[in-house]
């Protein structure tokens, strides 16, 4: 059940957070103590997790954390060295063929013939399956039918992960897993899809989001599993996992120089302020929940009027939390990332 | 063996509206048609391919018929079974040989390692289709393509330049099928392993030229050194242009060639099978 290797934990313990199905319903996904090694490198040491039906469930970490194994091996790509995983209650380890018609999945860098267009490739794909989705139904869906005719060559990045999408989807399947759909894609794309993905599950489908993307999982996602170095290291809602780091409040605070010292003043003699620092010709304050109001008030009964931003906390505060480093957005983790993990553990108390 | 038949789905899948289905694991060749019919027409659409694979060989017999001087002109300083045959008719086999070569060496190699290299293949393995429906659609377009270019070669050849028929079919066609496995062998070697097109292409160019050289093509029948030839009959494409021209000008069976062919096969396609890379 537990594992060998002690996991940070955020309350409540990440891995049976991660367990445990809302409502009690069967989980559509479930994998349970999962490990695979390339050789030496171990690339998922104990990921635990379970889906419910209809959920958008996230699997959320930096490049290179093992979310694609995770992935592969779900799927039924790759063999896992140990550890089980359900897809609807059925052994993709054992028996691949057997979740294929209730699967679809998109994988990262999965190209087609670069002749082939958009309505051949859906034609094609959907010749695979016994009970295929309408594939002018699902080109509507994903905004594709004005491409139809184009060759796979002719279209843009969003057109082709848009296809993708469609792709993973031509089959109807119950579950679908998307990996890393947005990578690559403009900010003005990125937010139609991620529309699309609300769409797709409004379907009645239970999906698996893979990013490396803090925002993305933060604004899709029912639940979600943060993954680092092959280890679940936190899990939950995006809202309690926040709320699980740290339940302090930050604000910044810009005023004319002149009113500096009633303002440090007024800030010295609050109970809801905890700490007070320069960050350029800002002044932070960090308090309690009702530190913003207290402070307005406060500055206005001394006619100081500042301009005042709320800093608000992300799931990449919590990943910092969990693993005492920052989040590396472009890359794999960087040297002092890969350092042994005891001094991350360490970090992370 | 799990259950593949009739597994219900139904546990724990929400259903959005509609009856639940009932879900089969398929046989993995559902689709095989359209699969096949799709990569037929997107092979049609790549202009260079489908010029040197269909038609190259027979642009060659005509070109060296019309091109060389003396082609046209009846042998006559050769021993049998060169001479009164054209020397352009003694450049048949070799049109042939070059049609299964182009096709073995060009087309099918870089065709797999493109599959590799964009994740078709990885693509395909996530869907009921196994992506060994892929390489069998491949194989069976590839060997429509040789048949069609080679009977393209032979008619305009024999409508071009007036040829005799084979005097013994049933050796040139025997040969030309062992040509193409052998060949096929090969290529698909290159495409079991090869991880990009560049790559395939590579390797299948450094083997094609030399083949063809063994092949005839620039020392066809009787112009050939006696080394040369020696040499040429253990290869694949030399055993096969030497057992068809045999089968078309000559008399026998031309045995010492077609068990090289079958050695050839027989060697190199369990190991191209053994070798394949998926991913």
């Amino acid at each position: 059940m537990t594992t060998a290797h002690p996991v940070p934990s955020v309350p409540p313990s990440p891995s049976l957070a991660a367990r445990t199905v809302p409502d009690g319903a069967a989980p559509a996904i479930e994998v349970v103590a999962l490990r695979k090694a390339y050789g030496s490198t171990v690339a998922v040491r104990d990921v635990s997790f379970a889906v419910g039906p209809g959920e958008i469930f996230g699997v959320l970490g930096p490049n290179g954390a093992g979310k694609t194994t995770t992935v592969e091996c779900l799927a039924g790509l790759r063999q896992a060295d140990a550890g089980t995983v359900r897809i609807l209650g059925l052994d993709p380890q054992s028996d691949p063929a057997s979740v294929r018609e209730l699967l679809g999945v998109q994988l990262q860098e999965a190209e087609l013939n670069e002749r082939m267009t958009v309505a051949e490739a859906l034609r094609l794909y959907a010749s695979f399956y016994e009970d295929p989705a309408d594939t002018a139904e699902l080109m509507d869906l994903l905004d594709l039918a004005p491409h139809r005719d184009q060759q796979f060559a002719k279209l843009s990045g969003g057109q082709k992960q848009r296809l993708s999408i469609a792709l993973a989807l031509v089959g109807n399947p119950q579950v679908a897993i998307l990996d890393e759909l947005t990578t690559g894609l403009d900010p003005q794309a990125r937010r139609a899809t991620w529309e699309l993905v609300e769409r797709v599950r409004e379907r009645g489908v239970t999906i698996l989001l893979v990013t490396h993307f803090m925002d993305e999982a933060e604004r899709l996602c029912d639940r979600l599993v943060i993954i680092d170095q092959g280890v679940v290291v936190a899990a939950g809602s995006p809202a309690e996992l926040i709320e699980s780091v740290d339940s302090s409040r930050v604000l910044r605070l810009r005023v004319e120089p002149h009113e500096e010292p009633v303002v440090l003043e007024v800030l010295g003699g609050l109970a809801d302020v905890g700490a007070v620092a320069r960050a350029g010709r800002e002044i932070e304050v960090t308090g309690t929940r009702r530190v913003l109001p207290a402070v307005v008030l406060a500055l206005a009964e001394r006619d100081v009027v500042p301009d005042v931003r709320t800093m608000t906390r992300s799931l990449e505060d919590v990943f910092v939390h969990v693993t005492g480093r920052t989040y590396d957005h472009t890359g794999a983790t960087g040297p002092a990332a890969t350092d042994d993990r005891s001094d991350t553990e360490g970090a992370a108390r | 063996m799990t259950t593949q038949t009739a597994r219900t789905t139904t546990q724990g899948a929400r259903q959005a509206g509609g009856p639940r289905r009932r879900r089969i694991a398929g046989t993995g060749w559902h689709g095989l048609r359209t699969l096949t019919l799709t990569e037929a027409r997107l092979l049609l659409r790549d202009p260079g391919t489908v010029f040197f694979a269909l038609f190259f060989p027979t642009v060659l017999l005509v070109g060296v018929g019309f091109a060389f001087p003396g082609m046209r002109d009846v042998i006559t300083d050769a021993p049998p079974p060169w001479e009164g045959l054209t020397a352009v008719a003694v450049y048949v086999p070799v049109a042939l040989a070059t049609a299964v070569a182009t096709v073995a060496l060009t087309t099918l190699p870089v065709y797999f390692a493109t599959f590799r290299e964009k994740g078709v293949l990885r693509r395909l393995s996530t869907t009921p289709m196994k992506p060994q429906g892929l390489i069998g659609a491949h194989l069976f377009i590839n060997l429509v393509t040789v048949c069609v270019a080679a009977l393209l070669a032979v008619v305009v050849g024999s409508q071009v330049f007036d040829l005799a028929g084979p005097t013994n079919l049933t050796v040139v066609l025997g040969s030309f099928l062992l040509g193409i496995l052998s060949m096929f062998s090969i290529g698909m070697l290159i495409a079991s392993r090869a991880g990009k097109a560049s790559t395939a292409s590579a390797i299948g160019m450094t083997l094609y030229f030399p083949m063809l050289f063994l092949a005839g093509m620039w020392t066809p029948g009787p112009v050939m050194p006696e080394v040369v030839e020696t040499i040429a009959g253990y290869t694949p494409l030399g055993a096969a242009t030497q057992a068809m021209t045999t089968g078309w000008f000559g008399t026998g069976v031309p045995v010492s060639q077609l068990v090289v062919m079958a050695v050839w096969t027989v060697v190199l396609l369990p190991l191209a099978a053994r070798l394949f890379r998926w991913s």
